[in-house]
Parts: structure tokens; sequence; C-alpha cells
């Protein structure tokens, strides 16, 4: 039976691996297709790298989630760094395909089925993605 | 005790009547049923004719029609007695999943329900005629219980199709995406009608182990069979060509319509590193040089 | 964790396993551009079969990689991405691009041998 919440603390570029690792493993338990399983644990990947690149810590939280009888995954990405000054422009680059510089977040957008995010400069940074078993 | 006309014990008074009420119905319902079973073979035979009349149930034969317009009204006639209806459902989905097969529609099913409730009325008014007052009150009972059989078996018809049509739906899916080995290293993918983005992905995965399994140096990609592609779905083209290179196969797209390119030129694909060719001979035959099968042999490894 | 780098004549096969700190990619970028002076090597290969996951720090050090071996005039392909992997890498945006890819470690060494033949 997975854990109610996974909590993996990001301080470091060697933390991502297990970050991603993790997020593998929730989500085969919870039924995901391997392609998924890979899908999830990239953007997981990601995430992390952000959390290492830009805010130096933060934590990934991964937890199960239900809707209607469909289960899927939440994957909490949080850090208290500098935060992002323009989100509407890290966030475009709709379906470009030029080689993932800067935050990757459209990619990570593309990954998953929902995707939020909440940052303030000088408060942090928290991005919250879900992906659903179809 | 008598109480003065005038004073309403209406609670009282009200379930009496109430109950009073029910079993009235009950005993005009019972008297329906019997009047429906001792009749049985010329109400049927009515029914069967007028169905022919209507030319519904086009798909089944004389024979066929009259042995399941037997089940059906003995089934009609059980719910109108019992008052329960699940032996009615599930004989409909039962009836549904044979005839559906068939070609039989929707209209047709609710149609032919439609002319037994309307026979079974017209022998009551023939029956009752004499006793207005008796018709009304027959007819008080048997309205809501035909209206009740009717839309059980519209609705138990409606769902099976749309159990069918969805299986179809899934088995067209798995179908339509056949990756073909043509030469060894080479595959072609014909993509036929409608994309949605679940069946794009699918394409996808199939075509990746594909190149995986054969070992594919080359893949056609022939879309002449689409009609017309969205922007997600043509995202998800470009990004099959592209996943299809980490893999070390080169994707040549054929049959790309005016539209199709006008699509992708708006999501930003520059057309000119896209490797098309018109049609999917041209494909095919600019696959063979890629892999060296027109030219002269590439040379050999040391 | 070091990467086992194989000379195989002309060419060196480096073989990536699972779970590579970003230290340890750095490493074999200079391992790598190293060796090929070393051995004046005419191609690298890069087997990433093991990698479950190709992050954008992953692709940008390929992409490193082979961009400096280029410059030290060997040739680089990258062999062994998984479908799966494919899949996640364009959905991010990964593609590539410039680099050299191939099925496998025997397209690989195939794809090398025309290329010095044509060369030579």
């Amino acid at each position: 039976m997975p854990a109610a919440e996974i909590r993996v603390a990001i301080n470091s570029d060697q933390d991502i691996v297990g970050a991603r690792q993790s997020g593998r493993a929730l989500a085969a338990e919870l039924g995901f297709s391997s392609a998924d399983a890979t899908l999830i644990a990239t953007a997981i990947s990601e995430l992390a790298r952000n959390i290492v690149s830009y805010a130096r810590k933060g934590e990934i939280r991964l937890e199960k989630i239900e809707n209607s009888g469909h289960s899927g995954i939440i994957v909490i990405a949080a850090d208290e760094g500098p935060g992002i000054p323009d989100v509407r422009q890290a966030l475009r680059d709709g379906f470009s395909t030029s080689g993932s510089l800067g935050l990757g977040l459209p990619g990570v957008r593309r990954l998953m089925d929902e995707f939020e995010i909440n940052s303030r400069p000088g408060r942090g940074t928290t991005v919250t993605v879900k992906k659903w078993r179809h | 005790m008598a109480k003065p006309a005038s004073i309403k014990e209406v609670p009282r008074a009200d379930r009496a009547a109430e109950l009073a009420q029910s079993e009235a119905t009950s005993e005009l319902l019972r008297e329906l049923v019997a009047h429906l079973r001792q009749n049985r073979t010329q109400l049927r035979e009515e029914w069967v004719q007028r169905i022919s009349e209507t030319r519904l149930l086009t798909a089944m034969t004389k024979e066929e029609i009259f042995a399941e317009a037997t089940s059906v009204y003995d089934s009609y006639v059980e719910a109108l007695e019992t008052e329960t209806f699940e032996a009615l459902q599930a004989y409909a989905q039962n009836l549904s999943e044979r005839i559906i097969p068939r070609g039989v529609e929707t209209h047709e099913v609710v149609g032919i329900v439609l002319l037994l409730r309307d026979v079974l009325a017209r022998s009551l008014f023939a029956k009752y005629q004499a006793d207005f007052h008796k018709l009304n009150r027959i007819l008080d009972a048997y309205e809501p219980a035909a209206n009740r059989i009717a839309n059980t078996v519209a609705v138990g018809f409606v769902q099976e199709r749309e159990r069918t049509i969805r299986q179809q739906q899934e088995a067209i899916r798995e179908l339509s995406t056949p990756v073909l080995q043509v030469r060894e290293r080479l595959l072609i993918l014909p993509i036929i009608g409608v994309i949605d983005p679940q069946r794009a992905r699918q394409l996808t995965e199939q075509l990746l182990r594909g190149i995986r399994t054969n070992r594919a140096k080359v893949v056609v990609i022939d879309i002449t069979g689409v009609a017309a592609m969205d922007v997600t779905v043509a995202n998800h083209l470009v990004q099959t060509v592209e996943a299809s290179r980490l893999l070390g196969a080169t994707v040549i797209v054929t049959g790309l319509s005016p539209e199709i390119a006008q699509t992708l030129v708006t999501i930003g694909v520059d057309l000119g590193k896209m490797n098309t060719v018109g049609d999917l001979q041209g494909g095919i035959e600019q696959a063979e040089r890629l892999l060296g099968y027109k030219v002269s042999p590439s040379p050999e490894p040391q | 964790m070091e990467v086992p780098v194989l000379k195989q004549g002309k060419v060196l096969i480096a073989t990536i396993q699972a779970a590579l700190s970003d230290a340890d990619l750095e490493n074999l970028r200079r391992g790598l551009v190293q060796q090929v002076v070393r051995f004046r090597s005419l191609g690298v290969i890069v087997d990433v079969t093991s990698m479950d996951v190709m992050d954008s720090f992953a692709s940008r050090t390929l992409r490193d990689i082979a961009h400096m071996i280029r410059l030290r005039g060997a040739e680089t392909v990258i062999v062994g991405i998984q479908p799966e992997v494919a899949l996640a890498m364009v959905q991010l945006g990964l593609t590539l691009e410039s680099v050299s890819t191939a099925l496998d470690l025997e397209e690989g060494l195939a794809y090398l041998n025309a290329k010095f033949k044509s060369v030579n």
C-alpha cells in the first residue's frame, strides 16, 4: 500500500536522482504504465533540478490522488528561493521544440495532465503537477 | 361514531383513499393482464402486422420478428403484471445484444415498442368502449406502466448500443495503426481516418517499439488518409518524427495535404527540415534510396 | 561512479549506467575529451541504454560532449535511447539536434565505419 505522502528533501543535485526514483516507484505502485512512469520521473527530475539550480534547496512531495474513480499522482515541488519574476514569460514557448534552456516549465506541463505554479519574487516557488491513470 | 360532515379528518381519510386507490389500480391491472393474455395471439399478430406496415426491423426476417415479438409481448405483459422491471431490463439488454450486430437502430426499437403500446391501448378502447368511466380508470392504470416499459426497453437498447460503439472504436484504434515491415530496415505506417490525441499517442508508442524490434532505419509515415489534423495532433506527429530520430531512424512523411502543411507551419514546424514526399510510392522509393537499395551497395564494414 | 570507457580501434565506447550524478557526467565529459586526444580516436559512442530518464541536464551534457569531441576532430554517436525515454524527451523539447543517434551499439559502429570510409 503506498505511503500517504512521500517527501524528498532537495539540497543538491544528488537528491534529484532519489526524487525521480521515488516518483517512478510510486507511479508503478499506483498502476501507471511504464511509459507514463517515465514521463512522471522525467517531470520530477526537471522540477528538482530547477530547485537545485535556482533555489539551492527545497522539497518534492509525492502523493496518490483520487477523483471520481480515477487514481493519479500529485507532485509538489516547493522551494523558498528567489521566485520567478515573470511567470508568464517562463511559461511561454507553447509548442516549440527548442532545446530546453531556462526552467523547462512548458516541457513539464506537456509531460503531465495538470499544471499549476505559484511564485512570488522573494517568496519562493511552488509547482504542482498531476497525472491521471487512463 | 359519525363525524360531522364539515370536519374532515384528512390524514386518515387520505390514507384510506390512497390504499383503496392502489388496490383498485392493481385490480384493474390484473384485469388488463388477463385481457392481454386471453387475446395474446390476436394482439401479437396485429402488432407484427403493424411492424411490417411501418417497415421497421427490415434487417430481420419475418420468422425472426415473430419470435422476438412473442418474447417482447410476454415480457411486456409480465412487467405489467408484476409491476417490476428487472426482468424486462435484462431481456431488453439481451435483445439488444442480439439485434445490434444485425444493424437494428434505436428508432426501430423505440418504434416497435410504441406500436405495441398502441395496439394494446386500442384493444382496451375496443373492449371497454361501452363503459367510458371504466375505460378511463383502466387507462389510468395502464399508461404509467406502459410508459415505464417503453422507457426501460429504449434506454436498455441505447446503453447497449453505446457500449458496442465504444468497443468498436477501441478495436478500430488498435487495427488502424499497423506498423508494416515492408523491407528490411524499412517500416511503413499508414494512418487513416480521424486521429485523436489518445490514438496519436498509441500510434507513436507502437511505432517506436516497432523501430526497435525491426531495427528500422527508415520509417515512412503516410497521412494521405487523414482528413484534418488539429494543432495537438500535429504536435504529436512532429514528436513522433523527433522521437524516431532519437532511435536512429529517419522519418519520411508522405501524403501531406495543403491544409495539414498549413497546420504544421502554424505550430512553427520548418517544413524544409521535415522530410516530406508527395505520395506513399515516392516515399518508399526515397526510403529505398536512403537504405542503399537502388544505388550500389554500401561499403562493407571493416 | 566512473563510467567505463572501452577502446575498439579508433572508436571509444562509453557505457552510461542509470542514476548517474551530475558530477559523474561532468567527469565523463572531461575524460572522453582527454582520451580522444590521447588515442587520436575518430569516433565516440555513448551508450545510454541503461538511462531510464533523460532530463535537460543530461541532454545538455551529451550535446556538450558531442560538441567538444567534434572540436577534437572526432564524431560522437548516442545510442540506446529507449522508446519511453525518447517520448519523454521530445515532450520536454529535448531533441539532441546536431548530435548523431543510432539504435544501438551495433548500429552506432556501422554508422561510424561508413563515415570513416567515406572520409578516407
